[in-house]
């Protein structure tokens, strides 16, 4: 298998724009010259169903990834993060947002946020959390939360794509009236992670 | 992306296309001239697309009342020399096979392509069944394409095949496939520029009784026809590219594989590093026994690994007796792999290691607190939208029968495909029967014959013209009683929004003539038909009173928009005021509206989320909560 294989997997709540931040992964990837395939789930939810997506960059045909063989995990939600672990293993990145949209089923209670990072650290060597919807507001208004998002994976050491490409697949497919907003949401997203 | 390039892109083009939008680009560099489906998950997106590019792409495309119609559509405008589409879910088959399985009689003139998108492990279907079985029960070719290129230039082949061999051809996708994403190369585009008034081409129907009107005496003669058009399709099968190995380990032991199936033994053999060869099986049927007779002939072991049914495992037990070879076949029926349900690379893994013995699980070690934390984070189903006007409905009947004294025994919910079926949840509790598309109606008609119980079906508008009028014709003539609830909310909405005959507009965006289902049902000799207001609770209680009361059959038409169609006015938001609310929690408990939460004993809501329909003004009995302006 060629060393520069990178697998994602990437879920959050339906409404939060987890297709299209992965579709401009996948198509800045493939401007790289990489072979990628990408698997969607369009569950029966309208609104507030789960939402995931798995991203295959290399030398892939299936777009599934296998139990533990991510090297991303971004998770728009924290719960949807640990819903998605059985694709994590020690080593996996853990990139997501901290602020929890609570399900209305309530069937059960929703964790509290600092007790889930801190049993999440003891799990795993990388985990992530990042204060995307702050960030968002900040850089102007919080439908950049993909972005600021998206700014955050682009900062992964072992991530195969360059900022610049994803800047260049996320213009491609955005409304320009919004290219600074989102500019700016992916600069602070890539600095919250390298900063 | 912009969608446009899928009718401007070039040859040699690369674009990263959702299996669906590949579909549309094979139909498009075919010259396709007229389409129709009735939409369905996971085919959906193919109409959407074409509806959008439809006149840039000179099709004449249509979302036609269900598929049996939209499969007529098809046959005849490749009668007359066209070619044609007509794409629909497994489900969606069953309702078109009656016409397909006779156009498998009569052939084509112009390339027909029926496109059928199987949902393995139903995540939006009501079952799991593999319409390759459609393949084999008509005798067609079938196409199975594993990736978004596959689906693209299998989807074009499939045009030039059908005229070949004068046959409708079809291909097979999976959700895997029509929702997957790869990188698709353009080809070239054929012309199919009309020739006169339309935008899309003009065919010529050219009378011949013998070919195309199956009375006894032709349809004898067709059958013999059809099953030599097969022969030659064998011997395509038997020497096309779409069948061949591509992995060459030079070992004993081997894999077949179609459609997604095959992606996943592709990256298990890739990654494990596996000797194992591997034969990809892309036109189906009729299978290419010789190409796996040559594939089998120096094996001792092979691994058949498709999704469903054990359909090409049959066939390679067939292949390996008939030709006396001394081959283990491992896959479904041996319980290598299982017999539903979709698979993924670890099942092809488990599956492959339980004669390959490569690998020992091995499950990272969790600590109890993170084992306790997976084991306890809340359920995220899907729920009715906020101000969905369907939710007033529910409430409603619940309110009636209560104030009828009706046990909730006593009342029998028949509920039918749509948004709507999530009335099944809590607190509605309102769907106890569901079969598949209009059933509600002759379920209703069943039920009302077989109990003295209170029947009460819902369906929505698409799905009532889809196939709810006849059982309705059936329930007034044969004097049944039930109340059928038709919620109107302007719009096929399950599917994403697509409009159905009940709307001032059709598939290609132009004006068309409104059907009405008031008129319908007046028509049909209802006695007792009723269009009400779903966000008028008072009104809505007050006519399901009546209705449940009433002798025969009782029509209510709820009318009132989705909320998420496109353009839907964004209405004022209800206010709370927290000094008025006494936490009697009817509002949370008895709607279930996702914007209003019941958190540390207090109404909290959702001023982002509420979509102002005002249910709950009308539920508060302490007006706590009121009307916005
Ligand atoms: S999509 Fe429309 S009909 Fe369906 S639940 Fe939402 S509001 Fe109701
Ligand atoms: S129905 Fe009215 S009083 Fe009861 S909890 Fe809701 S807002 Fe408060
Ligand atoms: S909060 Fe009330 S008004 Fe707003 S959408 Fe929900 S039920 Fe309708």
């Amino acid at each position: 298998m060629a060393e520069d294989n990178y697998s994602m997997y990437i879920c959050g709540v339906g409404g939060q724009g987890i297709i299209k931040t992965s579709v401009i992964i996948g198509e800045a990837a493939m401007n790289e010259g990489h072979n990628v395939v990408m698997s969607e789930i369009h569950g029966m939810s309208q609104r507030e169903g789960s939402v995931s997506t798995e991203l295959k960059i290399g030398d892939f045909d299936s777009s599934i990834l296998p139990e533990h063989s991510a090297d991303m995990i971004l998770s728009f939600e924290p719960i949807e993060l640990v819903r998605a672990l059985d694709k994590a293993n020690k080593d996996t990145k853990l990139v997501f947002n901290t602020f929890p949209l609570i399900p209305s089923s309530g069937d059960k209670p929703y964790p509290k946020i600092d007790n889930l990072i801190s049993i999440l650290k003891e799990n795993y060597n990388n985990v992530l959390p990042i204060e995307g919807n702050q960030l968002a507001i900040d850089a102007g208004n919080i439908v950049s939360l993909n972005m600021v998002l998206l700014g955050a994976v682009t900062a992964d050491d072992n991530f195969p794509i360059s900022k610049e490409s994803v800047i260049d697949a996320m213009k491609n497919n955005l409304n320009p009236k919004f290219h600074d907003l989102n500019l700016k949401a992916i600069e602070s997203g890539y600095e919250w992670i390298r900063g | 992306m912009n969608l446009k390039e899928l009718v401007t892109g070039k040859k040699g083009d690369k674009q990263f296309l959702l299996g669906n939008e590949a579909a549309v680009r094979g139909v498009i560099e075919a010259g396709l001239s007229v389409a129709a489906t009735y939409p369905g998950t996971p085919s959906s997106e193919i109409g959407n697309i074409l509806s959008f590019l439809a006149k840039d792409a000179n099709i004449y495309f249509e979302f036609s009342t269900n598929e049996k119609v939209a499969m007529e559509v098809a046959a005849t405008a490749a009668a007359s020399g066209l070619r044609s589409f007509t794409f629909m879910k497994h489900v969606g088959m069953n309702v078109a096979s009656d016409s397909f399985m006779t156009t498998a009689y009569t052939g084509v003139r112009g390339g027909m392509v029926i496109l059928i998108a199987d949902d393995p492990s139903i995540f939006s279907s009501q079952n799991e069944q593999d319409s390759r079985h459609y393949g084999h029960l008509a005798n067609l070719p079938v196409l199975e394409p594993s990736s978004c290129q596959e689906i693209k230039d299998m989807v074009k082949y499939g045009f030039e095949l059908s005229e070949k061999v004068q046959l409708p051809v079809i291909v097979r996708t999976t959700t895997r496939v029509s929702h997957m994403r790869g990188i698709v190369e353009f080809g070239d585009v054929e012309d199919n520029s009309s020739n006169g008034e339309t935008h899309w081409k003009k065919g010529t129907f050219k009378k011949n009784p013998a070919q195309f009107v199956p009375v006894p005496a032709f349809a004898q003669q067709m059958h013999i026809d059809l099953l030599e058009k097969m022969d030659e399709v064998k011997s395509i099968s038997n020497k096309s590219d779409l069948n061949k190995q591509t992995n060459d380990a030079g070992s004993k032991i081997g894999a077949i594989a179609s459609s997604s199936a095959f992606n996943y033994v592709h990256d298990v053999v890739n990654v494990n590093n596996l000797d194992i060869d591997v034969f990809k099986v892309g036109l189906s049927n009729p299978t290419p026994d010789k190409k796996l007779v040559e594939f089998l002939k120096d094996l001792d072991e092979v691994f058949v690994v498709e999704e469903v049914d054990p359909i090409l495992e049959k066939e390679v037990l067939i292949v390996i007796a008939q030709n006396n070879l001394n081959v283990k076949v491992h896959g479904k029926l041996d319980g290598t792999f299982p017999m539903y349900h979709e698979f993924n690379p670890n099942i092809v893994k488990d599956g492959f290691n339980k004669y390959l013995h490569f690998y020992e699980k091995e499950e990272p070690k969790l600590t109890d607190s993170l084992k306790k934390l997976i084991s306890e984070i809340p359920n995220r189903a899907p729920v009715l939208c906020s101000g969905c006007p369907h939710r007033a409905m529910y409430y409603g009947i619940n309110k009636a029968a209560e104030e009828l004294g009706i046990p909730s025994e006593d009342m029998v919910f028949a509920s039918d495909i749509g948004c709507y079926t999530l009335g099944i949840n809590p607190p509605y509790n309102a769907a106890d029967y569901l079969l598949s598309m209009g059933s509600s109606v002759g379920d209703g008609c069943g039920f009302s014959v077989a109990t003295d119980q209170h029947v009460v079906s819902f369906i929505g508008d698409s799905t009532f013209f889809h196939s709810g009028v006849s059982p309705l014709i059936n329930a007034v003539h044969n004097k049944q009683n039930f109340v059928l609830t038709v919620l109107d909310n302007r719009i096929t909405a399950m599917t994403g929004g697509q409009p159905n005959p009940g709307i001032p507009v059709d598939g290609m965006g132009d004006e068309a003539p409104e059907i009405s289902i008031r008129k319908l049902a007046n028509a049909a000799g209802v006695k007792f038909v009723r269009v009400v207001n779903p966000l008028n609770l008072e009104q809505v209680i007050k006519t399901y009173k009546e209705a449940l009361e009433f002798d025969g059959v009782a029509v209510i038409i709820a009318k009132s928009p989705c909320t998420l169609i496109k353009g839907f006015p964004k209405r004022p938001t209800v206010q709370f005021d927290e000094r008025k609310c006494n936490q009697c929690k009817k509002c949370s408990h008895e709607l279930a509206c996702p914007a209003i939460s019941f958190k540390d004993n207090k109404i909290v809501l959702d001023g982002a989320m509420c979509n102002g329909c005002n249910i709950c003004v009308q539920v508060c009995k302490y007006g706590a909560l009121s009307a916005g302006r």
